[in-house]
Formats: structure tokens, C-alpha cells, sequence
């Protein structure tokens, strides 16, 4: 797709090179540096307690499997989603496909106080749900609504391209020559939607590990239970325990760094998936 | 991550509606049924209570609770805040842009992923390193301090904190957006004795406008509602360094119920007029694509 032409004509290189790398490195680089200067001059013993400290092995797991529900269930309803959105043509669809993006446009605050009152005890939702003795908000079950929410434009978005780009015709031609509409969803939709959908769901899981704004609402953010670890570094930061909270930032700052790594790779692996098909 | 996935201007979109592969009506019933009982629970729902909630108490408490001072102060912070640091990252993503798109050099793809970086980062370190770098025990805090200047729980901070966290959007549309284009016409321009900005004003950019908008209805979206980057940095000094999603915390913490959900029903106005306005730019940057396409096969 890349026509770049190459250093002749167009002028501006070495401005706007110089820009965007001084405007990258004062306000992203060196600010993120200070995460690992700030790590090394603390005794390795201390970062090794702050890191594994049993609250913060309790939000560990809080954040990582929340997360990786809510991406899952993302994924499993994001499909049948953009299923339907490409396919069927029904009332309502147009409203379907723009309320989807509604968690990019509302701000995660706004979507953590509506999702708490809509699960508490007494909410239009949470009402039902605790006559059946479940309870969703204030426990570990409403930091995956928020999760699921906040992630929820992820799949979609990811898998509904992909969707549109696949010829219908592979399909009826499958069906031709014989083979059931199982088969053919196994053999020719699903080995297309995988790379897509691969990357949705780490796109999900990324932005639920980070979260922060809705969790914090819906949560009630009780230590060992209900804590997610950018809530754990929050506690740090107010109690001015500067170095605690930077040697977990340390740990959310390597998955970060290793989930953009691995949606690189998924992102490339998935176009060259669909230029080859 | 918001806004991580591919940009969906000029895409086909959903307005193509291929006939359903026979799939057995019961099928696709059970399907639609699920799609939309899901997208109904997780957003649509979330988003009627919000105004449901908000007018609970009558109209007069809605509007006292708009119209209240602190709430005031909050939303005239949160838009000074946006109407900073959007500006900063044009400006950025325009030079960002250009380099990356008109130009070849080692380490391009790398320099791409980093633009990407605050994307990946949780909010609450994105405010974090801040308060390292530039809190008054901060690497280069502590040498500003002794002369006053104040950036961290101030608006500084919040300025700051805002435009990280919205840094790669308009880059990330405006990126592909050149690279598909080509640069025949910047070209032409050149060689006909146009300088270099007056070729950005005249031709890239007016040919990059929706892409370009694009990017700032999402940035926007994004700087309007940022919570945790900021919570970090403000300090919750009311009246002061509270934005408007900090002052819906506050409200609620004090069981201002009807308060906080008529703050929170602003937002969602504005998350519906985002939407309106992300779908306007998709179909108008589709019909121009088609145009131009139509005019090329003519050629």
C-alpha cells in the first residue's frame, strides 16, 4: 500500500523528522523512563517484597484473569456481533453498529457509575440477579462487566473488516459441492476470522489490564478481593509510597509493553493474512 | 487502549449488506437475538439509565446540579484542558505524518510503534511517571519548585496528562491515510515552484480533512473523559484541579446521586454526538474514496 517516495522532491523531511522525535521523546519517552530509574535505585530486595507482596498477587489475579474473562466474552459475543451486523440485514442494525462504539466515545467513569447502578442490589439489572443469589456489583463479577465493557468495540471492530472482505461465494461453493454449512464454517470462516479474531481479543485484554476509571466505581476496592493493580498503585501514590507504586508500575509497564509487541505481530500476521487470501 | 483498533474511515463499512449465506431463519434470529440482547445489556442499558437516573429528582434538580458552581469550574477546566492539548497533537501528527508517510528511513516501523505506546499503558502509570518526572520530589520537579512553578495538582499536570494520553490519535489516522494517497500531487506541486508548508496548507492537508477531523473527534472524546491519568495528577483539589470526570467521583463518593448521573448524562450527550459525528466523517471520506476512484478508472 506504502507509495513513499523517497528523499527527492518533498521537502520537510528533517522538520518533521525532528518534530515528531522531540515531541515523542519529551512527552511519552522520558517521561516513561523514569519507571525503570526510578525502580533501579531501590534495593532489589524492597522491589522483589513490593511486587510480591500478597495483595499485590491477589490484584494480580483480580486484573489478569477479569481481564482475560471479559476479552473472552468479548471475543465470544464480538463474533456473533459482527456476524450479524455483516450479514443479515434487520431494523435496528445501523443503531446496533453505532452503539457499539459507544465505549470509545463515552468516558469510562461515566460507563463504571452507570454499570454500578444498574448491578447494585436494588438496580434494574442487580434486582433479578441477587433474588438468584448473584451478586455483580462490588465483587469480582462487576470488574468484569466493566472489563467487558470498556473492551467491547475490540472484536468487533477487529473482526467485522474481515467479515466484509470474505466472499460469500467460497461459501455457497463449499455448499455445491456438498459439504454441510458446519463444514463450511469450520473449513472456510473460521481459519479467516482466526488471525482477526486473535487480535481483537489481545486488543481487549490490553485495554482491560490497564483500566482503571470504570473499575474503580463498580469494584468497591477492597484489598485482596476487589482490587485491581492500577487501583493497588493508586493506594501507593496517595499514601506517597513513591517506590511501591513504581515497582508495580514496573510490572504493568513490562506486560504493556509485551501485549503491544504481540498485537504488533497479530496485526501484521493478520493482513498478510488477508492480502493472501 | 481506545481507538487501537484500524481506523474505519473509507472502509466499505456495513452499508454493504451481503444476502445471508442460508442461514436457517431460526438461526439468524437466535443470532441477532443474542448480538443485540448483548450490546442492549452492556450499552444501551447503561446508557437510558444514565438519563433515567438523572431526571429522577425532577427537572429543577437537573439543572441546579448543572448549573452548580463547582460543576461549573469543572466543566470550564475540562474544556481548557482539551482546548491545549488537542492543538499539541495536531500539530504533532501532522509532522508525525508527513515524515512517516512521504519519507523512507531505518527505524520507521519502530518509530510507529512507539507513537502507539501510550496507547499500551495503563492510565494511572501514564500519570504516574508524571508525578516522577515533574512532582515536587520529581527528577526535575524539585528544580522548578524553588521558583514556584507549580505543575503537578495544577492544571499544568492535567494539561500534560491529558495530551499523552491522546497522543497518537490524529497521527494514526492521518498515517494511512497519506500513505494510500500517494504524493503525486505534493509532487506536482513542488515542481511547479510551490514551497513545502504551502503545499501542506493547499493540497495535503484539504485532501486529509476528514481523516484529519476524524482524529480529533476521537482524541477529544478521549481528553473530555480521561480519568485515571488524571486523577493521578490533580490532587482532587476542588474547585481547583477537578475535571469533570474527577467531579462525578466526588459526587457520587457523597451519595449526590442525581448529581453526579446529570454530570455523567453531559457526557453522554456528548458520547452521542461523537458517534453522529464518526459516522458523518465515515461516509463522507467513503463517497469521496468513491469519487476519486470512479475518476481514476475514467482516466
Amino acid at each position: 500500500m506504502s507509495r513513499s517516495t523517497r528523499r527527492g522532491v518533498l521537502p520537510g523531511f528533517g522538520v518533521s523528522l525532528g518534530i515528531t522525535v522531540g515531541y515523542l521523546s519529551l512527552l511519552v519517552l522520558i517521561p516513561l523512563a523514569m519507571v525503570p530509574l526510578k525502580a533501579s535505585s531501590m534495593d532489589a530486595h524492597a522491589f522483589w517484597v513490593a511486587i510480591s507482596s500478597p495483595r499485590a498477587l491477589a490484584s494480580y489475579k483480580l486484573s489478569f484473569g477479569a481481564s482475560a474473562i471479559a476479552a473472552l466474552l468479548n471475543s465470544a459475543f464480538g463474533v456473533v456481533v459482527a456476524w450479524v451486523l455483516v450479514r443479515y440485514e434487520f431494523p435496528g442494525r445501523r443503531i446496533l453498529d453505532a452503539l457499539v462504539d459507544l465505549p470509545f466515545a463515552l468516558p469510562t467513569a461515566v460507563g463504571g457509575l452507570a454499570l454500578t447502578t444498574l448491578f447494585a442490589k436494588t438496580g434494574w439489572l442487580g434486582e433479578p440477579l441477587a433474588k438468584l443469589g448473584i451478586s455483580v456489583a462490588f465483587a469480582p463479577a462487576g470488574v468484569c462487566a466493566a472489563l467487558t465493557f470498556v473492551g467491547l468495540p475490540f472484536v468487533v471492530r477487529t473482526v467485522q473488516p474481515v467479515l466484509e472482505d470474505l466472499d460469500p461465494e467460497l461459501e455457497e461453493a463449499a455448499a455445491s459441492l456438498g459439504a454441510s454449512r458446519w463444514m463450511t464454517l469450520r473449513k472456510i470462516v473460521a481459519p479467516s476470522l482466526a488471525p482477526s479474531l486473535l487480535t481483537g481479543f489481545a486488543l481487549a485484554f490490553a485495554r482491560a489490564l490497564g483500566e482503571y476509571g470504570s473499575v474503580v466505581f463498580i469494584a468497591g476496592n477492597m484489598p485482596m478481593k476487589t482490587e485491581i493493580t492500577p487501583l493497588l498503585i493508586m493506594a501507593k501514590l496517595e499514601q506517597f509510597d513513591y517506590a511501591g507504586a513504581t515497582a508495580l508500575a514496573s510490572v504493568m509497564l513490562l506486560t504493556s509493553f509485551f501485549m503491544l509487541f504481540l498485537i504488533n505481530r497479530l496485526q501484521a500476521r493478520a493482513s498478510r493474512a488477508l492480502e493472501t487470501s | 487502549m481506545a481507538g487501537a483498533t484500524k481506523s474505519r474511515l473509507g472502509r466499505g463499512g456495513a452499508a454493504r449488506t451481503r444476502p445471508a449465506a442460508k442461514d436457517p431463519a431460526w438461526v439468524r434470529r437466535l443470532l441477532i437475538g443474542i448480538a443485540v440482547s448483548f450490546v442492549f445489556v452492556f450499552v444501551a442499558l447503561p446508557l437510558l439509565l444514565v438519563f433515567s437516573e438523572a431526571l429522577k429528582g425532577g427537572l429543577g434538580g437537573y439543572v441546579a446540579a448543572i448549573t452548580d458552581e463547582e460543576t461549573l469550574h469543572a466543566l470550564g477546566l475540562t474544556v481548557l484542558v482539551v482546548l491545549v492539548s488537542i492543538p499539541l497533537n495536531v500539530v504533532f501528527g501532522i509532522a508525525a505524518a508527513w515524515a512517516i508517510a512521504r519519507f523512507d528511513f531505518p527505524g520507521k516501523s519502530f518509530l510507529v510503534t512507539l507513537i502507539d505506546l501510550p496507547f499500551a499503558v495503563s492510565p494511572v502509570v501514564s500519570g504516574m511517571v508524571f508525578v516522577l518526572l515533574l512532582g515536587a520530589r520529581g527528577v526535575l520537579g524539585q528544580y522548578l519548585e524553588p521558583y514556584g512553578i507549580k505543575i503537578i495538582f495544577a492544571t499544568p499536570g492535567l494539561v500534560i496528562a491529558t495530551t499523552f494520553v491522546t497522543f497518537p490519535f490524529v497521527a494514526r489516522e492521518l498515517i494511512p491515510f497519506w500513505q494510500t494517497q500517494g504524493a503525486q500531487e505534493e509532487e506536482a506541486a513542488i515542481t511547479l515552484g510551490a514551497g513545502g508548508l504551502r503545499v501542506l496548507r493547499k493540497v495535503s492537508l484539504p485532501a486529509a480533512r476528514y481523516a484529519l477531523l476524524y482524529g480529533v473527534v476521537l482524541a477529544s472524546a478521549r481528553a473530555l473523559g480521561e480519568f485515571g491519568a488524571v486523577s493521578v495528577v490533580s490532587g482532587h483539589i476542588r474547585g481547583e484541579t477537578n475535571t469533570l470526570p474527577l467531579h462525578i467521583e466526588i459526587l457520587y463518593g457523597e451519595y449526590q446521586m442525581q448529581a453526579a448521573f446529570a454530570v455523567a448524562s453531559l457526557f453522554a450527550l456528548f458520547g452521542l454526538v461523537t458517534l453522529v459525528a464518526k459516522w458523518w466523517l465515515e461516509k463522507k471520506s467513503r463517497l469521496e474514496r468513491e469519487q476519486t476512484e470512479e475518476a481514476a478508472a475514467l482516466r
